[in-house]
């Protein structure tokens, strides 16, 4: 893998190393195999979403019978969600932005702000879960909570796992400074970061909006 | 602990108590021998921690000739239960677990990892790299299909099998079967099934980034292409597989309701989401069988590709079209008149590209100076009884047709017709075609010819009579029959068509055995003097580690034809070498695996705590990896010396 010659120095950082070409290319096909593994669900949501066996029109009364989705989600909650992770890839961004100028330090400091909006967004989405389940819609309740959860949890999951993951980056630079290396792991890891903003664009539209028409 | 243990192992099936204690006489055995020969530490440097892309890809075909062994003892199991009439060998339990099992393991775990292997060793050669993009994650994919297929094959003797079919329908596969069968489908098949996604991303990198100078895209071989386009194809579909497995492995793990019949779910939109991944998984295990097929017809009639421009366009329509025709597996499940028709022409329009291979070959073959080698043979036997799997396809493709021969044998012929043809004759063909650029001899042409033969028609008589069963009316999945059907008779024919195979296998066996013994060992890189494409140009017969001393430059299609030329021409440089670049071993892989494995089976067993401990061992080999740097991991230079002393070994 040792294409590493005749790089010119105005190629950004995560690009001049051969490896990191490769990798960087190879995300973007992961990337299109995420593109394939949310359309399945989404497209598994879509199918089901008149499930709603069980349902009722009343909301809070729910002896016996089982909440409809537009009864239970609040557009406030789930907007206050989606700018929370809008900002957090913003400045995600930005902390991009910084690696391409060599500020170090600034940029570290934007990643750890956008790790702390990304926390923000699985306490609001996991009080939110609480909420539900309280309700009475629950992961078993019907299809409908059923793909409901599998859908948005997945997404959780996948900001769960960019969280710890970016901890780990923010760990390699504290201790081996910004290198092709680590530039190319903080770039791939942006990559991922605004992926799945992007997904929560449609999960927002796609669930929330539509299921309180 | 031990009450579970004493539950799920099945020692109450006499034939199950054999298995179990065979299973332990070779683990035993083959722990003795390493220790014995104080093999393990080889073991463990050479094989298990290997990234070498020719050591994973040999593995890869161990691997699935070991399935291709289990599948067929299954497959010689139903035969034989099919026999004679109200035959009392199996029961209808057994033999449901046993047509499942034969046919997951047929496909997943024998035909995709047989060529994936045929992919890792000659991929990478062909385009001239030193190795695949990723070795590392290489040796994941390695593992973790690996560890999936263990588990997956522990269930005939731990707890039981899967039973509801190769295609594991909902509900029946909910409701209709409690034990932790499916459960062993289900994450067998989703870790195995990460495996061949990292496989997929992998491969395309290669292609596309790694080719020598000179390789343009329409210059690549023809295998090389039919792995690009293959793996845009696991891509693509895998994460389908991915999802859906996710589903039901919650309906029966968590209580959704995805597919049960109550509360909401849908039955049905299981066998949608399957059929999506399902049809383009047949397409995964037959293209490069298509590019192994070239390669072979070109050497061996020692002519150019015949149409190799609408070679590659073919396959590129073939691999389109294989997305959009799933519908055609449920045509008799009230469809609309107009879904079915639609689903029916795009199902036949396949046969157009297919066609054209078919001619492109033929014309190839025409006015060459052809030799029937073994890998010959099965690449001619292939052209005529791969006609008939197609027709009879296009016959099932036919909406109203189908109605008549679904579910039937005419089906189960149809598929054998195309899979075994496709496939299985391709994986035969290639192996001995690329067998001395993995072990640096031929494999005996007279018992490869042997083998062909018994293969041939014994698959013919095992196969051909079960179409005239399906016009008969013999349905599929049945495990017995009464002698007032009158199928008795063609079914014995049936039956030693089957064993014709067997025999076929272990002589294929033996001829290993045999070759490593006694074969001539080869001395030039070119082992059949015939080498069009660059994995015949490396210097020693088996491609050192490093593959090429110095990259190779492409100047055509058939790169190694026209190097050939050249050199008796007299045009030849000195190589100039210089240090080449390679990765190091990794440990990880094998026991992220393991640890996947784990988990796997302590979801398969709801035994949360394992689920969880496995879950961790995960995570933590992720994050260990993660937190390598590339320096400490950038792997070590291999002197000029050494490449020196390499290459001069072919002239001792
Ligand atoms: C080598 C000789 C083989 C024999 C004698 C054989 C025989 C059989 C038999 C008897 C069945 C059960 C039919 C039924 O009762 O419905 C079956 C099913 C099947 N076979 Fe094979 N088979 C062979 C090889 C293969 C190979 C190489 C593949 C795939 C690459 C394959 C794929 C399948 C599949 C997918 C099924 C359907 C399983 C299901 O119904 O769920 N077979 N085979
Ligand atoms: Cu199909």
């Amino acid at each position: 893998m040792a294409h590493d010659e005749n790089i010119s120095p105005n190629t950004p950082l995560e690009y001049q190393s051969g490896i990191g070409r490769l990798n960087i290319f190879g995300f973007w096909i992961f990337l299109g195999a995420e593109v394939i593994l949310f359309s399945t669900i989404f497209a598994t949501y879509f199918s089901i979403y008149t499930s709603t066996i069980g349902g009722h029109a009343a909301h809070g009364g729910h002896a016996g019978g089982v909440p409809m989705p537009g009864e239970l989600f609040e557009i406030g909650n789930t907007l206050v969600m989606t700018i929370v992770l809008l900002i957090s890839s913003f400045t995600c961004g930005l902390a991009i932005h910084e690696m391409r100028k060599r500020n170090t330090k600034s940029m570290i400091a934007w990643l750890v702000i956008t790790l702390l909006f990304g926390l923000g967004f699985l306490y609001l989405e996991i009080t939110e879960f609480m909420h539900l389940v309280h309700e009475g819609a629950a992961l078993g309740t019907n299809a409908y909570w059923s793909s409901f959860y599998f859908l948005t949890g997945t997404h959780g999951l996948h900001v769960s796992l960019g969280i710890g993951w970016m901890i780990l980056i923010i760990l390699q630079i504290f201790k081996r400074g910004l290198t092709p290396d680590t530039a190319k792991k903080v770039f791939i890891a942006s990559l991922y970061w605004h992926f799945l903003d992007f997904v929560w664009i449609f999960v927002y539209t796609g669930v929330y909006l539509i299921g309180m028409v | 602990m031990f009450d579970f243990i004493k539950d799920n192992l099945i020692l109450n099936d006499p034939m199950l108590l054999g298995a179990n204690i065979s299973i332990l006489l070779s683990v035993i055995g083959i722990v003795f021998i390493l220790t014995y020969f104080k093999k393990w530490k080889w073991l463990w440097t050479e094989w298990l921690t290997s990234v070498d892309h020719k050591k994973i890809g040999i593995m890869y075909i161990i691997a699935a000739v070991i399935m291709l062994f289990r599948g067929g003892v299954d497959a010689l199991l139903m035969r034989a239960q099919l026999t004679v009439p109200n035959n009392e060998f199996l029961t209808s339990q057994h033999y449901n677990e046993i047509f499942t099992t034969h046919g997951t393991i047929m496909i997943i775990f024998m035909a995709m990892p047989f060529v994936i292997g045929l992919m890792n060793v000659v991929v990478p050669l062909q385009i001239g790299a030193r190795d695949v993009a990723f070795p590392y994650l290489n040796a994941l994919s390695f593992w973790s299909f690996f560890f999936g297929a263990i588990l997956f094959n522990i269930s005939f003797v731990f707890g039981g099998s899967p039973d509801a079919g190769w295609t594991n329908y909902a509900p029946l596969a909910i409701e209709g079967s409690p034990g932790p069968g499916i459960n062993y489908y289900l994450l067998g098949l989703q870790i195995s099934g990460i495996g061949t996604l990292l496989t997929g991303i992998n491969f395309i990198v290669t292609i596309i980034k790694m080719r020598a100078p000179g390789m343009t895209l329409m210059r690549m071989p023809m295998f090389t292409w039919t792995a690009l386009i293959t793996n845009f194809i696991i891509v693509f579909a895998f994460p389908v597989l991915t999802v859906t497995l996710a589903l039901m492995t919650f309906d029966r793990l968590f209580g959704t309701h995805f597919f049960t019949l109550a509360d909401g779910g849908m039955p049905m939109l299981w066998a949608n989401l399957f059929w999506i991944w399902g049809h383009p998984e047949v397409y995964i295990v037959i293209l490069p069988a298509f590019g192994i097929f070239s390669e072979i017809f070109a050497t061996f009639a020692r002519k150019t590709l015949f149409g190799y421009k609408s070679m590659v366009i073919s396959i590129v329509t073939i691999s389109f079209l294989s997305f959009l025709v799933w519908v055609h597996h449920f045509f008799t499940m009230g469809g609309t008149a107009a879904v079915n028709s639609v689903f029916s022409i795009t199902t036949m329009a396949i046969a157009v590209p297919t066609g054209i291979k078919i001619f492109n070959w033929l014309l190839t073959l025409y006015k060459g100076r052809i030799e029937y080698t073994v890998p010959m043979l099965w690449s001619v036997g292939f052209i005529p009884t791969f006609l008939i799997g197609g027709v009879t396809g296009v016959m099932l493709g036919m909406a109203a047709a189908d109605f008549q021969y679904h579910n039937s044998y005419f089906l189960v012929a149809h598929f054998h017709y195309t899979l075994i043809c496709g496939t299985v004759f391709a994986c035969f063909a290639g192996f001995v075609f690329w067998y001395p650029k993995m072990f640096g001899h031929k494999l005996n042409e007279r018992l490869g010819k042997w083998t062909f033969w018994f293969f041939m028609i014994g698959f013919n008589v095992c196969f051909l009579p079960q179409f005239l069963l399906g016009f008969d009316g013999m349905p599929r999945r049945i495990y017995t029959y009464g002698p007032e059907d009158g199928w008795t008779g063609l079914n014995v024919v049936s039956t030693i068509g089957g064993i014709g195979m067997g025999i076929a296998f272990m002589i294929l066996v033996y001829n290993v055995y045999y070759s490593f013994r006694y074969a001539k060992r080869e001395t030039s890189g070119d082992a059949w003097g015939a080498g069009r494409t660059l994995e015949w140009a490396t210097t020693t017969s088996v491609a050192p580690f490093y593959n090429f001393a110095v990259t190779p430059e492409v100047k055509g299609l058939d790169a190694f034809m026209i190097m050939k030329q050249e050199r008796e021409a007299g045009k030849e440089e000195k190589p100039e070498y210089k240090p080449i670049h390679m990765p190091s071993n990794a440990g990880t892989p094998f026991v992220m695996s393991v640890f996947f494995f784990v988990a796997g089976f302590g979801l398969v067993f709801k035994l949360w705590w394992i689920a969880i401990l496995g879950g961790i061992g995960v995570l933590a080999c992720m994050a260990l990896r993660s937190l390598r740097s590339h320096k400490e991991d950038e792997g070590y230079y291999v002197s000029v010396e050494e490449i020196i002393n390499t290459e001069q070994k072919k002239e001792a």
